[in-house]
């Protein structure tokens, strides 16, 4: 797909997200903004999906890990044509289908229900270890936090993956440096995240900007090592492409004011 | 009833026989193959046996995974790692999608023994029926089990079916139908409901305070969730007193579960027989059923102390 329409998707979810947690005066603005060209690479590039067809058996398979950035992957599946846009009035709010964090129940394209962190790559895990042996060439990709990563469900998913081969999973870290409640380094370090998957048996390739669409698609692309997981730790900017959201974890899970809507809204314009 | 038999033995070889005509099951454990029996699926059915090592909150989220694609799969593990330590993942990854995982532990209860309070699932009943649209089955024996892994296998849903360690008897056969009670012994002036290895004690029971000129029913409720509405009125109506008899913690277990269909709709005298809100301890399962007043003397006499 053409780099130019692709960046122009990027801005386009960019914009909905922003649309979307200001309108629902709540939500997760920070992350999902960090995992934007994450999500927009997956989605277009290297899933074998159909939005006319969501339940498909032998469509590739997307766990959002990071389940508090549903607004970007929303934003994602409805620029494809997965829902209809009036959805997003219903954001976060009584009867919609979108909820707060992904419900598979109620949304064409989400393929598990997450927002507990560290339970989507163990889903995730659990859907490539069903897809070899169906042998039914069905590849399973999921977006983790780096904060996520202190969960300890992680690495048993981590150390499965690379037990049974499973090298039709991708791992996508969005390596924003930030949580709730600071750094990860304040709150509790995660070291080298490349090196860590690396000891757990991944194929790792990591990305110096992961905000860079091209990388990101050129990572995909990439082919994995036979019989190894792929793992790609993208380091991306907290709030990128909204002045005042960059690299703050204030902005983690706080909704903008409409000053501040129409403020990032003009910067994502350019 | 002379042959005794752990409803644990009834999971591995259950799922080879169903695993020969349904190519869907697969079952996963965490490194406790042998003890859950889940060792003789392996043995037949290696390419569809996974370990997930000493990892359980991994065991239930790769099963919500696997359901996904089509598979069913049964985990097992101890009743204290598979809806403790693993519960919000059971609660979250498997029953809010609603997806067709089969949660079967074993070594629930008291009746572990020598493990002690650690390994001793007190509380496992209650944490699963809390969980909307989980189904959770608890079989009297061996023989009931095997017919529950069938049922569970064939619904669509997650179930979470509660299995023992310990040698429990065989009782005549019983038929079996999820969230069907079954009335084994017809009474007049209590109404006793009981679960997994405890029927058999109250069956006893039943037999010996027959002899003293009580006239006791005995309800096998095997499904606590959904549970059978329409006989627990109906002998809570016919008996007016009601006890229930269960290897579980007296609170949130079948107990609460019969107390809830009753409440304000049934006046009757009613008692709940379990563990008394307290941890359990190493010894022999026989010793501790004695301890925690769950051996057939103790619930004749707390069953006679009703009437």
């Amino acid at each position: 797909m053409d780099v130019n329409l692709l960046k122009e998707k990027c801005t386009r979810v960019r914009k909905d997200v922003i649309n979307l947690v200001t309108d629902a005066a709540s939500g997760h603005p920070g992350g999902s903004l960090s995992a934007t060209e994450l999500f927009v690479a997956v989605f277009n590039t290297a899933m074998r999906i159909d939005p006319k067809n969501p339940h498909d058996p032998n469509r590739d398979r997307f766990v959002l890990s990071k389940g508090h950035c549903a607004p970007a992957y929303y934003a994602t599946l409805c620029d494809l044509g997965f829902f209809s846009r009036d959805e997003y009035k219903h954001f976060r709010q009584l009867h919609g289908i979108l909820q707060g964090h992904p419900d598979a129940k109620k949304v064409p394209g989400v393929d598990a229900s997450t927002g507990s962190l560290g339970q989507g790559v163990s889903i995730a895990t659990g859907m490539a270890l069903g897809a070899k042996h169906a042998k039914n060439g069905v590849k399973v990709y999921t977006i983790l936090g780096d904060g996520e990563l202190q969960e300890g469900l992680v690495w048993e998913a981590a150390m499965a993956a690379a037990h049974y081969k499973l090298d039709n999973l991708t791992v996508i870290v969005d390596n924003n440096g930030l949580q709730i409640d600071g750094s990860n380094d304040e709150v509790m370090s995660v070291g080298n995240v490349a090196k860590k998957f690396e000891a757990f048996g991944f194929d790792v390739i990591e990305l110096a900007d992961g905000n860079d669409i091209e990388a990101v698609v050129e990572a995909l692309a990439k082919p994995t090592t036979p019989g190894m997981p792929k793992c790609i730790v993208a380091h991306t900017v907290k709030g990128k492409g909204v002045s005042f959201m960059e690299n703050q974890a204030g902005w983690h899970g706080k909704a903008p004011n409409e000053e501040q809507r129409a403020q990032a809204l003009a910067e994502l314009e350019g | 009833m002379a042959d005794k038999k752990a409803t644990r033995a009834a999971y591995g070889e259950t799922l080879v026989k169903l695993a020969q005509t349904n190519d869907k099951i697969v079952v996963l454990d965490a490194d406790l193959a042998e003890a859950t029996t889940s060792k003789k699926f392996k043995e037949a059915y290696p390419d569809r046996f996974f370990d997930c090592g000493i990892a359980e909150c991994n065991l239930v989220g790769m099963s919500a995974g696997l359901s996904t694609m089509g598979y069913i799969p049964f985990c097992s593990t101890f009743a204290i790692f598979g809806t403790g330590r693993a519960y919000e993942i059971y609660r979250n990854a498997v029953c809010y999608p609603k997806f067709n995982v089969k949660l079967c532990c074993t070594h629930a209860g008291i009746t572990v023994g020598e493990d002690g309070g650690s390994h001793q699932a007190i509380e496992d009943i209650a944490l699963m029926r809390v969980i909307p649209g989980n189904t959770v089955v608890v079989p009297a024996d061996y023989n009931e089990a095997v017919k529950a892994i069938e049922a569970v296998s064939k619904m669509q849903g997650p179930a979470y079916v509660r299995l023992g360690r310990a040698p429990g008897e065989v009782l005549d056969d019983m038929p079996f139908e999820l969230g069907k009670a079954n009335v084994l012994r017809d009474g007049a002036d209590v109404a006793v409901f009981a679960c997994g290895y405890m029927v058999a004690e109250v069956l006893h029971a039943a037999e010996t305070l027959a002899a003293e000129g009580k006239s006791v029913a005995v309800i096998n409720v095997h499904t606590i969730k959904p549970i059978d509405e329409q006989t627990v009125m109906q002998y809570a109506q016919k008996c007016k007193n009601v006890v229930t008899v269960e290897e579980h913690s007296v609170i949130g277990g079948l107990g609460d579960a019969v107390a809830e269909v009753l409440m304000g709709k049934v006046d009757c005298k009613f008692k709940r027989i379990g563990v008394n809100d307290q941890f359990g301890q190493s010894g022999k399962y026989q010793d501790l059923l004695v301890e925690y007043g769950l051996d057939e003397k103790s619930v004749t006499d707390a069953i006679r102390a009703v009437l």
